[in-house]
């Protein structure tokens, strides 16, 4: 390989100038608070945490993990994502105070395979909430995350709601071969429709098992779709699927949110993790999804607690995709001095940082033997660098 | 409502792909395959097409520049892109094989060239075969005709090229056809326009196979 240029980064690896570093950290605070008003608060976990317990339990394929060897000799992972590592501190909370409500802003690395130019480093914001297992849960996680979506200033968002328990309830009720069941699961994974329909048509599956199973497919808009559900169930899994997908809704028209929610039985995320309600959000005009969540009441269990546990994340970097709102700023100010003013410069710079509202002040020494005639040039030039007033200490006064 | 935006691939497919769309109901412009425009917008209806080289319409799909496509079975195996694949359209039929020179039928292969690289090692590999995958972007009759390789895997239709070029077909690895595939977010977001045109497709599909 040959040597990187100065410049460069690592693959996948990004920086954030400070017009975007701005604007993520207006959009990560203007949604915290949102959070912080459904009672989450803040955690903080470590970058690196040890393969076999965090990466083992991600839903993240172990080749898009980025690891490392620490000096034991035990092999590290950069964190693949936020929610195997709070479940790794909520299970170590002994006699933890649930349920849980944390928030968190961090970043996740997933190995790139595919094009060089995708990102590894991702910068998501989300909530876990651990130790409830009822609907209200699941019903309160996603219309907090329809709230931060609107507090994001998305346009046209919408949230696609699936039950892992209905699909496999509806799978296993009706095919008895565990075998096409998995593979029936694996196509859907895949979004593959017609290996999906294929299948069905060349398995030995009665006409009315394959019109349940090709039903799946439809997505569809709340009432009526719950309706069309009820009339595919037939066994006790799915039955108590639907009913909790029942009152999760009913939940959803409580808070006032059922309009901008879809049914999409498809929706599975990833194979094995999730075990309840999922659900994604799509913003209008924007081809990948901007947030994703669901239920996954097992994975505390790995970490040696029994705890249910719901949560989703924001893909901050998407959001700032399709974010309409702008940071608001305040007022940037150059102070110019020459050379013997800098006192003067100072108090005036400190007087301006302390006014109300408060400015954003630079001071700037002007050089020997500055003429004034230079003055519209200096301003003209401070201008473009977005400073909205050019102070010049010469008993003149502003410009 | 929002515009559907629909991505055809030039060459092999168009004209069959064209005839569907039109037979389904799409009243899409004669002159489409001719004109130079890439971008077309289909008066009185929300639909626009765009055409994209085979190989990028599954990425136009998956980064939602296109809301729906036309791609080829064999473009979506090597791609690998996340998107929905809705519907087998059964237009631009033909198969992945393994070909090579006559007297290579049997003998083990050590290289083997092809625009497909992803599919090729894939294969090879499910079948414990070691081999070197060479990637050629065009013309790939002529590497085993040059000693480059000594087969080639390559999509074929009717073995003409193939046979042009002294070649005969050693294993039919899978049939292929072209799928209509949708942006994950368009299929939630616009689904009644896209089941629309699924419909429409899939009644004229059925029509066709009856007749």
């Amino acid at each position: 390989m040959s040597e990187p240029k100065v410049f460069e980064k690592p693959l996948g690896m990004r920086d954030f100038l400070p017009d975007m570093a701005e604007r993520k950290r207006f959009l990560e605070l203007r949604i915290q608070r949102v959070m912080e008003q459904w009672g989450y608060r803040e955690i903080i976990t470590p970058t690196l945490e040890f393969y076999d317990t965090v990466g083992a339990a991600s839903a993240t394929l172990t080749n898009r993990m980025f690891k490392l060897l620490d000096r034991e000799g035990h092999t590290l992972v950069l964190r693949p994502d936020m929610t195997a590592p709070i479940a790794r501190v909520a299970a170590s909370l002994t006699d933890a105070p649930y349920p849980l409500r944390f928030l968190y802003h961090a970043s996740v690395y997933r190995a790139q395979e595919q094009e060089a130019g995708r990102n590894a480093e991702f910068y998501q914001t989300g909530v876990e909430l651990l130790g409830e297992a009822s609907p209200g849960a699941d019903a309160e996680v996603m219309a907090l995350a329809l709230s931060c979506l609107q507090e994001a200033g998305v346009k046209g968002y919408k949230l696609a709601l699936g039950h892992v328990g209905l699909l496999d309830g509806l799978l296993e009720e009706n095919v008895d071969d565990p075998r096409l069941r998995a593979e029936l699961k694996e196509d859907l994974l895949r979004r593959d429709y017609v290996a999906f329909r294929q299948r069905l048509e060349q398995s030995a599956l009665s006409c009315g098992q394959q019109e349940r199973l090709l039903a799946l497919l439809h997505v569809y808009r709340g009432e009526e779709g719950l309706s069309a559900l009820s009339r595919l169930v037939g066994g006790p899994r799915s039955q108590e699927a639907l009913v909790n997908l029942q009152e999760i809704w009913e939940l959803l028209n409580g808070y006032g949110v059922s309009q901008d929610v879809i049914l999409d039985l498809t929706l599975i995320g990833f194979l094995n993790y999730y075990t309840g309600a999922v659900f994604e959000g799509f913003a209008e005009g924007y081809g990948f999804p901007v947030l994703s969540g669901g239920r996954y009441d097992h994975l505390l269990r790995r970490f040696g607690t029994d705890a249910p546990a719901t949560g989703f994340a924001l893909k901050v970097d998407r959001l700032l995709e399709v974010s309409q709102i702008q940071p608001e700023q305040p007022e940037r100010v150059v102070v110019a001095y020459r050379p013997g003013q800098i006192r003067q410069a100072i108090a005036r710079a400190q007087a301006l940082r302390r006014a109300q509202p408060p400015k954003a002040v630079e001071m700037i020494a002007l050089p020997d033997g500055w003429e004034a005639e230079r003055r519209a040039a200096f301003v003209a030039r401070q201008k473009r660098r977005g400073v909205d007033e050019v102070v010049f200490l010469e008993g003149e006064g502003l410009t | 409502m929002s515009h559907l935006v629909i991505a055809l691939p030039k060459g092999r497919i168009l004209e069959e792909a064209h005839q569907l769309l039109t037979k389904a109901g799409l009243p899409l412009p004669p002159e489409l395959e001719d004109s130079r425009k890439l971008w077309v917008r289909i008066p009185e209806t929300a639909i626009e097409i765009i055409l994209a080289k085979p190989m990028d319409v599954p990425t136009y799909v998956e980064y939602g520049a296109a809301d729906v496509g036309i791609a080829g079975k064999d473009v979506l195996l090597e791609q690998s892109r996340d998107v929905y694949e809705l519907l087998d359209l059964q237009i631009g039929a033909c198969r992945l094989s393994v070909a090579g020179l006559a007297e290579q039928a049997g003998r083990p292969l050590r290289r083997v060239a092809t625009k497909y690289p992803q599919i090729a090692s894939q294969y090879f590999r499910a079948k414990g075969q070691q081999v070197e995958v060479i990637q050629l972007h065009g013309s790939i009759e002529l590497a085993p005709l040059t000693g480059l390789a000594e087969a080639i895997v390559d999509i074929v239709s009717t073995g003409r090229t193939l046979r042009e070029n002294g070649l005969v077909e050693l294993e039919e690895m899978m049939p292929i056809t072209a799928r209509l595939i949708a942006n994950r977010v368009s299929y939630r977001m616009k689904y009644r326009q896209i089941e629309m045109l699924l419909d429409k497709m899939r009644r004229q599909l059925a029509k066709e196979s009856g007749s």
